[in-house]
């Protein structure tokens, strides 16, 4: 518990960049980019386990381990999305994802 | 009864034949197979003959006559509490004459068969298909209800089919081998129609209860009727036509014809001596019924008869191919034991016509097989069909000409041989039940003696023609049967039928009818002699009568141009304003709603296939999309 700041404060945090992830990963055309706006989700979504768990059920820990574990799949993801990413761009030399219609069809 | 059980291995026996010379028969040499086939044949042969001892005499025949003996029966199939279908072994006195029948003149046909066979290519499959005739064919004779003679019904018609079409690479025996299977299978619709309405109305299927005369079973059938007719009546009319589909009656008798493309043997075993009374044995064995329950049917089969038997005497003068001459002639004697059927009474002396016509098949398939293996024998020797390649053959085959001479007078009706005393008993019942009838019966008697021995002057006398080879005896194989059916076609009318087979297994005394038996013989003796006028020597008379009688000659030699008739119905009307709409149907509406289905589902597929663009930022836009709109919806139903 955080005195002087009420948990919707937190909530309204983590829905803005839980949808400026979601507004880059539509939007934006650069791999890179919408990497990084998938991380923002996952954030958003850590703050939300956190601050649940804290004004909830304070005496318990789930919510900070669940936290954890993002964190480390967050990094795993991003070395196979940068892997993946750098294969894109030897074949296509550049990587912009509209470029990318391999699954068409 | 006990000690007739063994009965099941004479129908057995051909099917474990069948099955090792069909299964196995390519593996060994061919003439394995026929003596596989021939041994197993004989063992069923010495089983009937045995049986219709001890049943014929072995039990005699006490006040109340022969019983009717069941020692296997089981249920070989139960739909429901009330209808189940059996699977047994009926002795009765037809049923033990018919296994004596089939047993005998298949035998004869599977010795004489090694001879006439020899070296043919198929000769196992030709084994293997007899085996399999004679096993449906016996199956069917001692069937225990109607149900289970119509399954053998049907496998002895699979079984004719294969056999006419022994030679499948002839166009001539795949086209009658397939007219045979149609025509028969159009009437055995209606056998099957008429087993259904039987059994709707008596609820059994059992001959047992069927042919008790006096039996309660019908009499809530009285009641029943269909257009003004009887539900019975119908029921046994259909029946009848599925029998005069199987024994080739006017109008279904286009198929026996044709049948003869099969090889000779076939011929003498199916087509002569007993799957083509199988028809007349189904109306024996529900003759009761008939009898009693559908008079009307009785007369329809007692004028298809009498009617069936002028005809194809007509037609068989005519002809000149031997096999064809003898197919008529057969065509015409089923009609006199049809007619004998048709004009029977029962019980007693007024079942004469009952015991007659079952006395004529027995007569009938001995000289006819005879007739008929003597006719494969002159084609083994001559290598031709057709009477104008033949002539003076007496000198060069002895027995089979001395044989086939008996078989001749036999069929004739000249006393003392057998068929003169079947003969006689059918005229006696058709004069005593029906005057027009017996003058066409007379008629035909005398018809017959003339096609006959035209036959046999044509091929025994006169001129020698060019043979290829000189025309020689056949082999040993092939003689013995046919000696053997001539000693039993002079013999057999010296059997007592009228004390063993007779409508209510009573037995009673017959006695010579003076008053028909001479005028008969006298007719027959009158149509020996104007064959022997006309065709003994070389003469133009036959020509110049033929030239005369103009139309009328041309109309019979053609077979009055039944044939064309059914090819004009059937191609002409039946394909063209039946078959074709329904094509057109099957064609258009049927496929056309199924290919319509497929079709369109490719359509739609290829047109929504754009929405796959492979852009990813495309799908996590419809994604969200779809969730927001989910859960919007889902706020807003479950507020």
């Amino acid at each position: 518990m955080i005195e002087g700041i009420a948990i919707e404060h937190f909530l309204v945090v983590s829905t803005l960049m839980f949808f400026t992830g979601i507004c880059g990963f539509i939007i934006r055309r650069n791999l890179i980019t919408m990497l990084m706006s998938v991380e923002l989700i996952l954030n958003s979504v850590n703050i939300n386990f956190l601050v649940f768990n804290r004004y909830l059920y304070p005496d318990q820990l789930q919510g900070h381990f669940f936290s954890l574990f993002i964190v480390g799949i967050a990094a795993a993801e991003a070395s196979v999305a940068i892997a993946l990413i750098i294969n894109i761009y030897r074949n296509l030399q550049n990587i912009d994802v509209e470029n990318v219609s391999e699954m068409k069809y | 009864m006990a000690g007739f059980t063994y009965t099941v291995f004479i129908v057995l026996i051909p099917l474990v034949v069948f099955l090792i010379t069909g299964l196995l028969g390519m593996k060994w040499k061919p003439i394995v197979s026929g003596i596989i086939g021939t041994v197993g044949l004989g063992i069923s042969f010495l089983l009937s003959l045995i049986t219709a001892y001890k049943y014929f005499i072995g039990m005699g025949h006490g006040a109340e006559g022969f019983q009717s003996i069941i020692p296997i029966e089981f249920t070989w199939l139960r739909f429901t509490e009330s209808l189940y279908i059996n699977m047994g072994v009926l002795l009765d006195p037809i049923s033990v004459m018919m296994l004596v029948v089939v047993t005998t003149v298949s035998f004869m046909v599977h010795i004489y068969s090694l001879g006439y066979m020899k070296g043919e290519s198929g000769f196992a499959r030709f084994y293997a298909f007899l085996s399999l005739f004679t096993f449906s064919m016996l199956g069917l004779v001692i069937a225990t209800n109607i149900f289970q003679m119509y399954i053998f019904w049907e496998l002895v018609g699979v079984s004719s089919f294969l056999l006419i079409g022994f030679y499948y690479q002839k166009p001539s025996a795949v086209a009658a081998s397939k007219k045979a299977f149609i025509v028969t299978r159009f009437a055995d619709l209606g056998f099957l129609i008429g087993i259904l309405i039987l059994s709707y109305v008596t609820g059994t299927f059992d001959f047992g209860k069927l042919t008790q005369p006096g039996t309660a079973i019908f009499g809530s059938a009285a009641t029943m009727s269909f257009m003004g007719i009887s539900a019975l009546t119908w029921a046994m009319t259909l029946i009848f036509i599925g029998g005069a589909g199987k024994s080739a009656m006017f109008p279904l008798h286009i198929w026996l014809p044709d049948a003869m493309e099969g090889p000779t043997p076939v011929s003498a075993l199916i087509h002569a001596a007993t799957m083509v009374v199988a028809g007349v044995f189904l109306v024996a064995r529900m003759f009761p019924v008939i009898h009693f329950q559908a008079p009307e049917t009785q007369e329809i089969i007692a004028y298809v008869g009498g009617f069936t038997s002028l005809f194809a005497a007509v037609i068989a003068i005519t002809q000149y191919d031997i096999k064809r001459v003898l197919a008529f002639s057969t065509l015409s004697q089923i009609g006199y034991m049809m007619l004998a059927l048709g004009v029977s009474g029962y019980g007693g002396e007024e079942g004469l016509g009952y015991m007659a016509s079952m006395f004529h098949l027995f007569t009938h398939a001995m000289f006819k097989a005879l007739l008929f293996l003597g006719a494969g024998s002159i084609i083994h020797a001559v290598h031709s069909n057709y009477m104008y390649d033949m002539g003076g053959l007496r000198k060069y085959m002895p027995i089979t000409h001395i044989t086939f001479l008996i078989a001749c007078l036999t069929i004739s009706g000249v006393p003392p041989l057998a068929g003169f005393f079947s003969k006689d008993e059918i005229l006696v019942a058709a004069l005593h039940h029906n005057k027009l009838l017996f003058a066409v019966e007379f008629i035909v008697a005398g018809l017959t003696a003339f096609y006959m021995f035209r036959l046999y002057f044509n091929v025994f006398w006169g001129k020698d023609r060019h043979y290829e080879h000189t025309p020689h005896e056949s082999p040993l194989t092939m003689s013995i049967p046919l000696m053997f059916l001539a000693v039993a076609s002079i013999f057999a009318g010296f059997l007592p039928f009228h004390h063993l087979v007779t409508s209510d297994m009573m037995g009673f005394d017959s006695e010579m009818n003076y008053a028909v038996a001479i005028p008969s013989v006298l007719i027959g003796l009158f149509g020996i002699a104007m064959a022997w006028i006309l065709y003994k020597k070389e003469s133009v008379i036959p020509e110049k009568l033929a030239l005369k009688w103009g139309i009328l000659y041309t109309a019979t030699y053609n077979k009055f141009y039944f044939d064309e008739i059914y090819l004009f119905v059937t191609k002409k009307i039946i394909f063209n304003y039946i078959s074709r709409p329904v094509a057109w149907f099957d064609r258009h509406v049927i496929d056309g709603f199924m290919v319509g289905i497929g079709m369109t589902t490719e359509k739609v597929s290829y047109r929504i296939k754009g929405m796959q663009s492979g852009q990813l930022q495309h799908y996590a836009f419809m994604f969200v999309a779809g969730t927001l709109a989910l859960t919007l919806s889902m706020l807003y139903f479950l507020k």
